[in-house]
């Protein structure tokens, strides 16, 4: 079992991708978690796919509005001067490539930068939503996921098993051990997680790495 | 030109509705959706439907409603995962689901009302979704070709709406109602404010009347929230 913390430090690692001025999509589940580590000072804003373009906290107690959610259909607040729009202009924004940068959860990602999100052959299939939008139009897409699955396997592979949502799209993968960069010669192991050594990262990635210049326990 | 009637089972009376006919229905999750016309279709009855809607709600609100009295035959959307009828029935093979990326579906149905039959998208490029569809390469870029998509009946819901049928959607609740207004052969928009004609401001309106065929006032609303999510009283963000 992996532990909330190694969650959290994924989660803030993610956050020093954010730069001043950009529009960014987060994903549902761990990646919506980003917004919590955007720091004080910075601004940034948060596009929903659903149709808003400056996404505030979540609302208090008492002061919900059901026509007002994010795409994980949770309820949320607007932040000053956000805007509205329909579903058809949100993804033309997402697919003209005008958001900066999408952060998304993965099941596996390769060395070739292809995406696997969205199905398992022979399980119920809930759908793809707007993954496949954000990572054909978003200038930038940075992957948040456990680097190994519950039985110790990789999900960092030469190749991916699982049907894909991009073909080769992913620009960044942060892991609970590892940030790494999709690169023609494979992945370039950038930085390691605390108490993790080159060594751990290379026996926990099936994927070719490419070591050189690592920044060991920076996050 | 009024096109206001009083209630949704008159609006689904003049709109002839029939068993086996293609109908979109507006809303994201049970976000803008137009529950008292769901509640009408579900009353007349009509079978076979194919339904072209982003989810398909929940057990018991929304789309899920024409699903426990199995009156769907198909569904089009992006996203199902709140609905247990729903995987219930697509697993024993009774109902039929095509899986459409987010975008993609967007702007089929944006096309299929702006007179557009097909476009070519990098969305879906190199996945199961471009299977069996042409690509074609634009300055060193793949793409697929996605095809206009058009219904026979649109349902939508919007906050506001005059009787001419100009409509103003409020927040989120905006989402694919506008692009499913203009792409079927008849719409009706329901509505929590019906005003009279030149009450709303003209540089406001989100969905022009020329594309509802009829309006009326929802008899009441529930506006159900999915996932309730809070901040603690003086908490951090998010």
């Amino acid at each position: 079992m992996k532990s909330e913390s190694s969650k959290e430090r994924i989660v803030q690692r993610a956050a020093l991708e954010l730069k001043s001025g950009y529009y960014v999509n987060l994903g549902i589940g761990m990646p919506t978690l980003v917004a919590n580590y955007i720091p004080e000072g910075m601004e940034v804003v948060l596009q929903s796919e659903n149709g808003l373009l400056g996404i505030g906290p979540f609302p208090y107690e008492g002061e919900e509005e059901p026509d007002l959610i994010n795409a994980g259909k949770q309820t949320i607040t607007e932040t000053r001067g956000a805007s509205y729009f329909s579903s058809s202009d949100s993804f033309a924004m997402i697919r003209g490539g005008h958001v900066d940068l999408t952060i998304l959860g993965a099941m596996e990602v390769d060395q070739e930068g292809n995406l696997a999100n969205w199905m398992i052959p022979g399980k119920m299939v809930k759908g793809m939503g707007g993954a496949m939008d954000l990572v054909a139009g978003a200038k930038r897409v940075v992957v948040t996921m456990q680097h190994g699955a519950k039985d110790g396997s990789s999900k960092v592979l030469k190749k991916c098993t699982l049907p894909f949502t991009g073909k080769k799209v992913v620009h960044r993968i942060i892991t609970d051990l590892a940030v790494m960069d999709v690169m023609p010669d494979g992945l370039h192991l950038l930085e390691t997680a605390l108490g993790v050594s080159v060594e751990d990262v290379k026996k926990a990635t099936e994927a070719k790495l490419v070591v050189n210049n690592v920044k060991i326990g920076t996050y | 030109m009024d096109k206001s009637v009083k209630t949704a089972k008159e609006a689904l009376g003049k709109a002839k509705i029939k068993d086996g006919m293609t109908v979109m229905v507006g809303g994201f999750g049970l976000c803008g959706i137009p529950e008292n016309l769901i509640a009408a279709l579900r009353d007349s009855g009509v079978k076979n439907l194919t339904v072209i809607s982003n989810n398909a709600g929940v057990d018991d609100f929304g789309l899920g409603l024409l699903l426990e009295t199995r009156q769907i035959k198909k569904m089009v959307s992006t996203y199902v995962g709140e609905n247990a009828t729903f995987e219930k029935q697509f697993l024993d093979g009774s109902l039929e689901l095509e899986f459409v990326p987010q975008g993609t579906f967007a702007e089929r149905i944006r096309a299929g009302g702006a007179g557009i039959p097909a476009f070519f998208t990098p969305a879906g490029v190199g996945t199961v979704i471009a299977e069996g569809k042409e690509t074609r390469v634009f300055n060193g870029k793949e793409y697929v070709m996605e095809r206009g998509l058009r219904a026979d009946l649109t349902l939508v819901k919007a906050y506001r709406g005059d009787k001419a049928g100009n409509l103003v959607y409020r927040k989120t609740a905006r989402n694919f109602n506008p692009m499913m207004a203009t792409a079927s052969d008849f719409t009706i928009a329901e509505v929590e404010q019906l005003d009279e004609i030149g009450q709303i401001d003209p540089d406001f309106v989100h969905t022009p009347g020329i594309y509802v065929d009829l309006i009326l006032k929802g008899e009441k609303y529930e506006k159900r929230i999915e996932q309730r999510t809070n901040r603690p009283k003086g908490g951090a963000r998010a």
